[in-house]
């Protein structure tokens, strides 16, 4: 047989411990795939079942606790080719639960075996996960506390597709990894087995009787027919391949010559749902049509789609440094919420600073030059009035103008919805109001 | 003349994909979310991996196998992220594991505010992790710069095996900007070291650099592991071959100090008062020393981009000079230790804020001229 052991490293555990069988079992296993040392890769987390890795002579990496199966993936997903191998103990298993049950859900090739021996052996055989509420542990009465997990019901309740359950003596346990191996997709073999370090000194517990614990548990062994589905690496790759198109960035053309043009500070203060990060996007585009620096902040909230939602803007010929509003040039109080967000800047605001308020809308006291619209008047609905309301400053020309607000729709927009903009600014650009 | 137009999160992941990045693992959180969402868009044309962890934790697993197999990779969070980072950072920095993290810093402690800017993880990027090895942090002032550092991020990721830090801001991340990005110059893309040769060992180094390079699953058989380990990759007890892999982590960092110092300066021969800051507010400095430059005050400055390792001989040379230095920081004081700690001569003043908002310069100013 060709082994894949190290020979210069024999596997070192406890007189009879079950972790010798399975590394046996293993390297019979690779035996059998006839896999070369270089098509394998073991990955192994802390605990005695973390020696594995320094026992075999393939590719091997060994991280933190309950960490391996997060390497697996990394592996298997930059390397497809590489048959990747894992092995963690029932202290792994408790520690690393969130990657055990993502790795069942994912459905990405990888074989893990879990060597469960009820207990923490490294660290002086401490309950885990799995130790049973009976057994005498190292832990006091802790154990007797907390209920056993079964990690093969989990699994298959998170969607693994190939789960077996065996003891770490069974004579077929070579042929059982093989298997596993073999499986396109997630497998997962629970080995039960015998620390005889520390579980066994006060647990009774032989090969026989870890077999009587197999059979009264219940059975896996193999494909879960439910839970059957494309490997995820294929079908990631398949997915993936439909995206063929790299987003360019969004790159302006300066369009339009302003000579004169001075920096420009435009806060625009609404709600959710009324397009005030649209708006303030086109605000900048039409300051990069007009050969412009920009800058654009934008507050909402990120957990609802509602309050408030304010877009501040720089515009200036010179290099944006400090990109913070310092004196409003333009500000547009379109809802109260977004009033109340800025509140404290009414009463700052310069007598050139050109406001437009909606009816509908309070706004603090302020020495600015105010403009009251009433865009129900026009029948523009609340989510068009940010739109609407970069007419009416395009048409008084603060910060920007016609031709720098319809170079921004063109640069923004397909045709119809520039043609739609265009019709909804006109409703109040076109009147006599303004 | 044309001006792209996006915000800095955008900006790093097209750095990121200037410099060769081919995997991306991450977990979204305000305000880091749209390096992730960048990413999502341009791997797959690009024939490179992105994929969701389901935790913080794993998606520091899967840059950590994928950058073993070979991979350039990214990943994306802000200060509740790296604190879950924290252990495979570790990991990454011992075991020279070519890594770039962007923190898209926001206001902590702890989950602190999802929306609010800070430069709150300073120290925490440096000393985050076990056993003090030194890390690469570089900070952004703005979307350019995102750009250009992740670049930079990833060649000295490549060249120093290490996990490099790019310390943005939410004011950097979520903030939109144009900017002329077809004439910006990149460096040169550096690649890893490959080992040549026969008998590879994974860690066997000159004593100031990073071991060549082989990826797990090549025909050479490769070791990776998290714990103490010699030249081989095997755990050791040795305290020759561990005191000489610590030095040599630490070597190989603070030797390249100079080399990987970036920085801006405004150095005026005329002026008394030298104002050191990173990040978004050395925006804000800039702004101040113009405007006061205008009513005859002049005031130089000196933006940092390389945070750590401490640039010791540039602030050293750049400060010889001045009678006062200032210390400009969005927190309440994590840098100004290490400015203070290279001058001790010299008497530094601090001015920081760590409330959600922005330093303006007028609060600059102020400070400057209240001598
Ligand atoms: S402590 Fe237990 S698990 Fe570890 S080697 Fe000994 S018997 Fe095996």
């Amino acid at each position: 047989m060709n082994s894949f052991l190290n020979k210069s490293r024999p596997p070192v555990y406890c007189p009879g411990c079950t972790h010798d069988k399975i590394s046996k079992g293993l390297d019979k296993a690779f035996d059998h795939l006839n896999f070369a040392p270089e098509d394998i890769v073991i990955v192994t987390d802390i605990g005695c079942s973390g020696l594995f890795d320094t026992f075999f002579n393939v590719h091997a990496l060994h991280g933190i606790h309950g960490r391996a199966l997060t390497y697996a993936s990394g592996l298997k997903l930059a390397n497809p080719k590489l048959n990747v191998i894992v092995t963690m103990g029932d202290g792994g298993l408790g520690i690393g639960g969130a990657h055990v049950l993502a790795s069942c859900r994912r459905n990405l090739d990888i074989t893990l075996i879990v060597l469960n021996n009820f207990n923490f052996g490294m660290t002086g055989g401490q309950y885990s996960t799995t130790t049973p509420m009976d057994a005498v542990v190292g832990s006091e009465f802790l154990n007797q506390a907390e209920m056993p997990l079964d990690i093969c019901a989990i699994a298959q309740s998170a969607g693994a597709t190939y789960i077996d359950r065996c003891s770490g003596h069974d004579d077929l346990l070579q042929k059982k990894i093989a298997a596993a191996i073999t499986h396109k997709g997630f497998s997962m073999i629970e080995t039960l087995g015998m620390c005889t370090g520390r579980y066994t000194k006060r647990n009774p517990l032989t090969p026989k009787s870890i077999d009587k614990i197999v059979a009264d548990m219940p059975e896996y062994s193999g494909v879960v027919e439910k839970n059957n589905r494309p490997e995820y690496g294929e079908r990631y790759t398949a997915l993936a391949k439909e995206r063929t198109i790299f987003p360019k960035a969004v790159t302006i053309e300066k369009q339009i010559d302003i000579p004169d043009y001075e920096r420009q500070e435009v806060v625009i203060l609404g709600s959710a749902g009324m397009r005030i990060v649209t708006a303030g996007d086109l605000v900048c585009n039409a300051g990069i049509c007009a050969g412009m620096n920009v800058s654009m902040k934008n507050d909402y909230n990120i957990t609802v789609l509602r309050g408030q939602s304010v877009s501040e803007i720089l515009i200036s010929p010179q290099k944006i440094g400090y990109p913070g509003i310092e004196s409003p040039t333009v500000v547009l109080a379109l809802s109260d919420e977004g009033v109340a967000r800025r509140k404290n800047i009414f009463a700052t605001l310069k007598q050139a600073t050109f406001v437009l308020k909606e009816k509908s809308v309070d706004i603090p006291k302020t020495g600015a030059n105010v403009v009251e619209i009433d865009f129900r008047q026009f029948k523009i609905k609340k989510h068009d009035w940010a739109l609407a309301a970069l007419g009416i400053i395009a048409k008084k020309e603060k910060a920007i103008n016609k031709p720098m607000l319809e170079s921004a729709l063109k640069t923004r927009f397909n045709e119809k919805v520039v043609q739609l903009s265009m019709q909804t600014i006109g409703k109040i650009y076109d009147s006599e109001i303004i | 003349m044309a001006l792209s137009f996006m915000e800095g999160n955008e900006a790093l992941a097209r750095g990121a994909i200037a410099a060769g990045c081919d995997f991306f693992a991450g977990y979204p959180i305000t305000p880091a979310t749209t390096i992730f969402n960048n990413m999502l868009q341009m791997l797959p044309p690009k024939g490179g991996i992105c994929v969701q962890g389901e935790d913080e934790i794993a998606s520091m697993g899967y840059c950590i196998g994928a950058a073993m197999a070979g991979k350039k990779t990214l990943t994306a969070t802000s200060g509740p992220g790296i604190s879950l980072y924290s252990e495979q950072i570790s990991f990454a920095i011992g075991s020279e594991i070519p890594l770039v993290i962007a923190d898209v810093q926001r206001l902590g402690p702890s989950t602190g505010s999802a929306t609010r800017g800070a430069d709150s993880d300073i120290q925490f990027l440096r000393w985050g992790s076990t056993s003090g090895v030194p890390v690469i942090v570089l900070a952004p002032k703005d979307a350019l710069d995102c750009y250009v550092l992740t670049v930079h991020a990833f060649n000295y990721a490549e060249e120093f095996r290490c996990p490099v830090f790019i310390a943005s801001n939410k004011e950097i991340g979520m903030t939109k900007e144009s900017f002329d990005m077809d004439s910006v110059t990149l460096p040169p893309i550096v690649e890893r070291k490959m080992f040549k040769g026969n008998n590879f060992l994974p860690f066997e180094a000159e004593p100031d650099a990073a071991p060549p390079f082989l990826p797990i699953g090549d025909k050479t058989l490769v070791r990776q592991t998290s714990s103490t380990h010699g030249p081989d990759g095997y755990i050791t007890i040795d305290p020759e071959v561990i005191g000489a892999t610590q030095k040599r982590l630490r070597d190989k960092i603070h030797s390249a100090r100079e080399r990987i110092t970036l920085y801006e300066e405004n150095i005026k021969e005329n002026s008394d008062t030298l104002v050191i800051s990173y990040g978004v507010t050395s925006r804000a400095v800039e702004d101040a020393a113009a405007i006061l430059e205008t009513k005859g005050k002049a005031i130089s400055f000196l933006s940092l981009k390389t945070l750590w390792p401490t640039p010791e001989a540039l602030i050293k040379k750049k400060a010889a000079q001045f009678k006062r230095v200032i210390v400009i920081e969005m927190n309440l004081g994590q840098y100004v230790n290490e400015i203070r700690r290279i001058l001790p001569e010299k008497k530094v003043e601090f001015y920081g804020q760590m409330n959600g908002i922005l330093i303006a310069p007028k609060t600059i100013m102020e400070v400057i001229e209240n001598e």
